[in-house]
């Protein structure tokens, strides 16, 4: 589904990624872990296609299609999605009219009518459901005043109404207190299925106990430097990333 | 002395010949036309004009009389007026009263015609106790009252709320030349009643049109007066819309001016509180991009204890547009525990365009509240990222954070065709098909 070859990329003439190399097919899970730096929410950036981030060498391709000329929303469109780290704050627009937009043009992008309304409410409750998340909540503005909690919540909330091919979870354990974060998970796995793929990165094996990943990549320095099963994950929580930074020194 | 400015002066005679000269307004023309004489137009040496030049806009040919005028049908207007809701309509087109366009009444309630009102002795009470009374004596507005005749008359009486809105339009056909019309409001809304006003001037045609409009408005107390300017006009229209307002104890003023249209558009606002416990209300969304000018003028005068005023101006500027808020609250000595809040926001979406943005606060009391602020800056890339990462496409999701931006501002009025139409007037500028939650 995505296969990443030898990317680079730099914000503002400072390199951040050099050369990663990482393929991932329909139905797997990645996670993706390593230290403050080493470059994580860049390559998750760096595929959803953020304009401050200059890819300078290699290529990404998306079910076999180069992504290099296409801008963030047509990655939307083909079924890219990501859920923020930080999730932007914006006054004045609620949930419900962002959400709508966003399906209804990438329905329009692919070539269909706008969703019926009343299939539009239906998936709503629906997915509320699916992440306890009280309907209120989606007349309010976007995460405006929202808890770290609930913003992540409303991300992954998000990814469930656009139900992505590829869901790239950045940080998305970070702010989540323990019983948030297993809604937050089991909302994940009901989503999940052999037709598309989830990449979580995070400093933490906490979410991964929840999110079972097939490989886990270790970051640094912009370059994968270890990859394992979900073991190497337990490995990092033991001994911390002090160890992999001296392996790649050695 | 400026051509326009002779042209008026010298037309002045013929056109009060016309007139009843033992009337009491007479007396009023004659001496407004002479502190025109005096004053003229403003420009940019005085400082509430330091931004906003009128040279360009006088330097027309205006016919000041139209001199032929095209009968229009409903049709033609529809599209202008809010035609889905009931309202009272008094339509003007070309300066004149247009009868078969309109829906007046005098059914407990006058809601009528200026001209009619001037020249009827059954209002000359009113006349003599409202008309002229609030209105700035500075030269522009003075030469509206000096050939003031036509236009609306609204009397509400006590205890009235007026059943449905009443929109005030002026239409200019002007199809071979340019004019310059002065249109006159005078508006009484006594004592406990309530009544809605929507306010638009519309050009029908490409001939540069100046409008010099003057409007009167007396909330007495307890009465609750709701009132919108739609202000879209074509590109070759331009508008100095002079408002003024005197409320009495406990009343409620709201206005909410939607300055989407036009080549200048200029509001002088002022609003006068004699009394306690007063609330007003005055709120703008200014949408503008090429070649388009617009200035808002805000005066509230605090005058008495315990009332409130609450200001906020939203505006968003593309292309080489000027924007221009000049926003002074004077709260007397008196007015203790006034509560004034004042908020303009900005929004440049191009580096070409320009806001002066001044707050003015003369605050002589020593136990109010009074707040104020104002910002200029761009729409958020990080939100514009967040959105576009969600499908949205570039154009839509700038225009939804305008949408966002401008909300508040909307959200706050109480028809809500008049929000639809604000929205598809916006979204149509904008090129979309989203919109505001409404």
């Amino acid at each position: 589904m995505l296969e990443i070859k030898n990317i680079h990329a730099k914000i503002e003439d400072k390199g951040i990624l050099k050369g990663i190399n990482l393929e991932i097919k329909a139905g797997e899970i990645h996670a993706i872990m390593g230290p403050n730096g080493s470059g994580k929410s860049t390559l998750a950036s760096v595929i959803t296609g953020k304009e401050e981030y200059e890819v300078t060498d290699g290529k990404i391709l998306f079910e076999n299609e180069d992504l290099e000329e296409v801008s963030p929303e047509e990655r939307a469109h083909k079924g890219i999605f990501m859920s923020f780290q930080y999730p932007i704050e914006i006054p004045g627009i609620t949930t419900t009219n962002f959400i709508k937009t966003a399906i209804n043009e990438t329905r329009k992008a692919r070539g269909e009518n706008d969703m019926p309304a009343k299939d539009m409410l239906k998936m709503l409750r629906e997915k509320c459901d699916l992440l306890d998340i009280d309907q209120k909540f989606l007349s309010r503005s976007i995460n405006d005043g929202f808890s770290g909690g609930e913003k992540k919540r409303n991300e992954i909330f998000q990814m469930a109404m656009l139900e992505p091919k590829l869901a790239i979870l950045d940080e998305t354990d970070s702010g989540l207190d323990i019983d948030a974060l297993k809604i937050v998970a089991n909302g994940v796995n009901k989503l999940k299925s052999q037709d598309n793929a989830v990449l979580v990165i995070t400093h933490y094996q906490r979410l991964l106990d929840y999110i079972v990943p097939d490989y886990v990549h270790v970051l640094f320095d912009g370059k994968i430097v270890k990859s394992g099963t979900k073991d190497l994950a337990h490995e990092l929580e033991k001994k911390g990333y002090d160890w992999i930074k001296e392996e790649v020194n050695k | 002395m400026s051509q326009l400015k002779e042209k008026l002066l010298s037309s002045f005679i013929a056109f009060e010949d016309q007139k009843n000269i033992d009337s009491y307004v007479h007396g009023i023309r004659t001496k407004a036309i002479r502190k025109f004489e005096k004053e003229g137009f403003p420009t940019k040496k005085m400082e509430s004009w330091k931004y906003t030049s009128l040279k360009k806009t006088l330097n027309y040919d205006y016919k000041l009389f139209p001199t032929a005028t095209e009968a229009l049908e409903f049709k033609d207007i529809k599209d202008f007026l809010i035609d889905d809701i009931e309202s009272y309509k008094i339509i003007f087109v070309d300066g004149k009263y247009c009868s078969h366009l309109s829906e007046t009444t005098h059914d407990g309630m006058d809601i009528c015609i200026l001209s009619s009102a001037l020249s009827q002795s059954k209002y000359d009470l009113v006349v003599e106790n409202y008309f002229d009374k609030i209105s700035k004596k500075d030269g522009i507005t003075s030469l509206n009252t000096a050939f003031s005749s036509e236009g609306s008359y609204i009397h509400i009486p006590k205890n009235v709320q007026v059943d449905k809105p009443i929109q005030i339009v002026y239409f200019s056909t002007g199809k071979n030349e340019s004019v310059l019309y002065q249109p006159r409001n005078l508006i009484v809304v006594d004592e406990n009643s309530h009544v809605e006003i929507i306010e638009r001037h519309q050009s029908l045609s490409g001939n540069s049109i100046l409008v010099n409009s003057v409007s009167e408005i007396y909330c007495n107390q307890r009465s609750i007066v709701q009132h919108y300017k739609i202000q879209d006009d074509n590109r070759n229209a331009s508008l100095i819309d002079n408002t003024f307002i005197s409320q009495q104890r406990n009343s409620d003023y709201t206005l909410h001016t939607f300055s989407l249209g036009g080549e200048l558009t200029r509001n002088n606002l002022s609003i006068f509180q004699n009394d306690e416990r007063i609330e007003s209300t005055i709120k703008g969304i200014t949408i503008i991009g090429e070649n388009q000018h617009v200035d808002h003028n805000t005066l509230i005068h605090h005058k008495k204890p315990n009332c409130n005023s609450y200001q906020d101006y939203k505006g968003i500027f593309g292309e080489n547009s000027v924007g221009v808020f000049n926003g002074q609250v004077l709260v007397e000595k008196e007015a203790q525990k006034t509560n004034a809040f004042q908020a303009n926001n900005n929004i440049l979406i191009s580096d070409k365009a320009t806001i002066n943005t001044k707050p003015q606060l003369e605050i002589f009391a020593d136990d109010v509240k009074c707040s104020h602020g104002c910002t200029v800056g761009q729409l958020d890339k990080n939100a514009l990222f967040y959105l576009r990462s969600r499908g949205i496409p570039e154009k839509e999701a700038n225009a939804l954070l305008m949408f966002g931006f401008a909300n508040k501002v909307l959200s706050s009025v109480s028809i809500p065709e008049v929000k639809t139409r604000i929205n598809n007037i916006i979204a149509k500028k904008l090129g979309v098909k989203i919109g505001f939650d409404i």
